[in-house]
């Protein structure tokens, strides 16, 4: 992941202005995925920008928190771009998926799926290619490659380690009040 | 004669695994001065190594040699490669279980005859009775620091377990309490007391929770009569032409074949393992694998009846705070067909960390119904069900025709499919389950189904009869009296308790056997 400045000594401004808006949050570039509004931008390897930003509209999609910003699933999308990387079956895996995604986008009415607007259309188009290889790469991924983010716990109220503090014995194990 | 051994010494009983049966046999055995090498294929990880991290801790303790699964059960289809959750290190997985120690109920023992023949169900009453078990619990629980025994207080509760407690109550169940837990709840046995850290199922970084990885290993080791090989994986038993057990191949860590031999070898590789390595040891005398003449061996595989209900709330709970196990509603345990199956079940509380219960909450769900219930997770509160479920003589561990492991040897299959019996037992856990959160305002509660198998049993059971099981009333096999199984593969129905007490009251008695056994030069 880049944050403010990029490997190429470009700044964030300069980053991305080579590149062009796909849907409001992403602008794709060559080589490049960059969030419109939060500072981060994402090298790509193999996989083209606009497959990435529908990776991971899909991917929020598959396990939607409103609370979490886009950039914990794309972190979660990103081993796919470095299997495709090596790997010319995931890469063609991906890039079908996607394609396919989008013609049926195209089908409903629409641009793209990214660019579908409300949630339970993208989801009809997912329920239909649920038991596909390429979805369950996606979907079953996430169970770690999401939930397995140590950054995304504090958001689900989850603590973590606990014996390097003395484990909850006077750290509120049984404190509920409500009963 | 004293630790470490010759591999051509034929004086010692091979032990093979390390866990709550092959850990407390070994000790048992060194401590009546008999010499023993205990073969572990795990390594050795103690409290300082224990990860307070549920994938990485996975990594380091658990059984992920291949295995294949068939059958209807849910886990063939979500985990088709990993049938069982369970330890390969020293101490087995009494490393990573959650410490629940109770005792069969007396009439336990005895279910074929109390509930009559089941279709489809190869019930058999056990060999032994609870009179005959009685003081063998007595001497486990005192081994083990089981809490409500022994003058040994009970846990405290916490969060999770005072929100069961309190719906419990006021559905009219009457005997909730915060379990009978091989934890310290003051320190023991040179242990701590426990902490509330909340990662049992990772390995108790304090050591209040027992586990002969810390408890029985040690000790037996201190007496100079007990030699544990580490990552010393048990590939066949070998036998001499009349027929008795003469010694053990094994890969080293290296990958090295090495062959110990044996006066008597003791079979505790779990409920998987176990068989397996009796039908990979067939040999001309032995075609259908060793101890086999009844056919039972790998059969009537037992994983319990379980499943989980998780509620969410419109408050915090924080469920992961603390034991895992935190309590129990024995209510349901016992026998009352007018539920509508024989049998009964415990409800127990159960929590895991986000990691785990994105991963098991509803395995292959997805959309905003499972994320909301993730979203929910901070005023979640969890309990397991657990419950006796029917041996079926076609559930079963045998070998793959085509599948070898990297030894080249054939990798088991579990096959499993519910008893119709177990169906309606699960129905009604998750409905009562269910019943107990929404006493106390759950907002939603959530059916979880049976994760990969901790309970592992049966296959290599006890009979009275050599046609109808594996092994007699003392886990020595029908057909090689050198020959013995000592974990739980041995037993002949699963109860409903949680099975760890039990295993280590067999194996406190089958040491008690083994040595009379040598001592009458009959070993």
């Amino acid at each position: 992941m880049i944050t403010k400045e990029n490997p190429r000594g470009m700044t964030r401004r300069e980053l991305l202005q080579t590149g062009t808006a796909f849907t409001a949050a992403f602008i794709a570039g060559t080589g490049f995925l960059a969030h419109a509004d939060d500072a981060w931008a994402m090298e790509l390897k193999a996989l083209k920008p606009k497959a990435m930003a529908t990776l991971i509209q899909m991917a929020r999609d598959i396990y939607p928190h409103d609370r979490l910003a886009d950039h914990f699933y794309a972190v979660a999308m990103k081993g796919h771009d470095e299997k495709a990387a090596g790997d010319a079956g995931h890469k063609k895996l991906i890039e079908d998926g996607v394609a396919t995604l989008d013609a049926m986008a195209v089908d409903a009415g629409a641009p793209s799926y990214a660019r579908m607007g409300w949630e339970i259309d993208r989801n009809r188009l997912l329920r239909q290619i649920e038991t596909t290889p390429f979805f369950q790469a996606i979907r079953g991924g996430m169970i770690t490659g999401l939930y397995n983010q140590k950054e995304v716990w504090p958001y689900f109220g989850y603590e973590g380690e606990s014996f390097s503090k003395g484990g909850y014995i006077e750290r509120g194990f049984n404190d509920i009040a409500w009963l | 004669m004293t630790a470490p051994y010759d591999f051509k010494n034929d004086s010692v009983v091979v032990v093979i695994g390390t866990g709550a049966g092959g850990g407390t046999l070994a000790n048992e055995l060194a401590q009546k001065g008999i010499d023993v090498v205990a073969l572990e294929a795990g390594g050795r990880y103690l409290p300082g190594d224990y990860i307070n991290d549920e994938w990485p801790s996975f990594s380091q303790l658990a059984w992920l040699d291949a295995r294949t699964t068939s059958g209807s059960w849910r886990v063939a289809k979500d985990f088709s490669g990993l049938p069982a959750w369970i330890v390969k290190a020293v101490g087995g997985s009494t490393v990573h279980w959650a410490g629940a120690s109770l005792r069969f109920q007396d009439l336990e023992w005895k279910v074929r005859t109390l509930y009559g023949d089941i279709s489809g169900a190869n019930l058999l009453d056990w060999p032994i009775d609870a009179a005959e078990m009685a003081s063998y619990y007595a001497k486990a629980e005192n081994k083990m620091g089981t809490t409500r025994t022994n003058g040994i207080p009970g846990l405290p509760g916490n969060n999770n377990f005072k929100v069961m407690e309190a719906g419990a109550k006021k559905l009219g169940y009457k005997n909730v309490h915060t379990g009978r837990m091989s934890i310290n709840s003051q320190p023991r046995d040179g242990r701590a007391a426990c902490q509330q850290v909340g990662f049992c199922f990772q390995g108790c970084k304090f050591g209040a929770k027992w586990s002969t990885a810390y408890t029985e290993i040690p000790k037996g080791e201190a007496t100079g009569k007990l030699e544990v090989r580490e990552h010393a994986h048990v590939l066949t038993i070998e036998h001499d032409a009349n027929g008795k057990v003469s010694g053990v191949v094994y890969a080293d860590k290296d990958g090295n074949k090495r062959r110990q031999a044996a006066r008597a070898v003791c079979v505790a590789g779990n409920s998987i393992e176990s068989p397996r390595l009796l039908l990979n040891s067939a040999s001309s005398m032995f075609p259908d694998g060793l101890a086999n003449s009844s056919g039972q061996v790998g059969r009537n595989y037992m994983r319990h009846m379980t499943g989980s209900v998780y509620a969410v709330f419109d408050k915090p709970v924080r469920m992961w705070r603390g034991t895992t196990m935190a309590g129990i509603v024995t209510d349901e345990s016992v026998n009352d067909p007018k539920r509508g199956f024989a049998g009964g079940y415990f409800m127990q509380t159960l929590s895991i960390g986000i990691p785990f219960t994105a991963a098991f909450l509803n395995p292959g769900a997805w959309g905003r119904e499972f994320a909301t219930a993730m979203d929910g997770y901070e005023n979640m509160a969890g309990m397991w069900l657990v419950g006796e479920d029917m041996p079926q003589e076609s559930n079963r561990v045998s070998l793959h025709p085509d599948k070898k492991d990297q030894y080249g040897l054939p990798v088991p299959n579990v096959h499993f499919d519910d008893h119709p019996n177990d169906i309606a037992m699960r129905n009604h856990a998750f409905k009562q389950g269910a019943a107990v959160y929404d006493a106390v305002g759950a907002v939603r509660t959530f059916p979880t189904p049976p994760y990969p198998s901790t309970h592992n049993l049966g296959t290599n059971r006890m009979s009275e009869k050599a046609r109808d099981g594996v092994v007699n009333r003392w886990g020595q096999t029908h057909d090689i009296a050198n020959l013995f199984i000592s974990d739980g593969s041995q037993f002949t129905t699963g109860a409903a308790e949680n099975p760890t007490l039990t295993i280590v009251a067999l194996a406190i008695r089958q040491a008690d056997y083994i040595a009379k056994q040598i001592a009458a030069g009959a070993l």
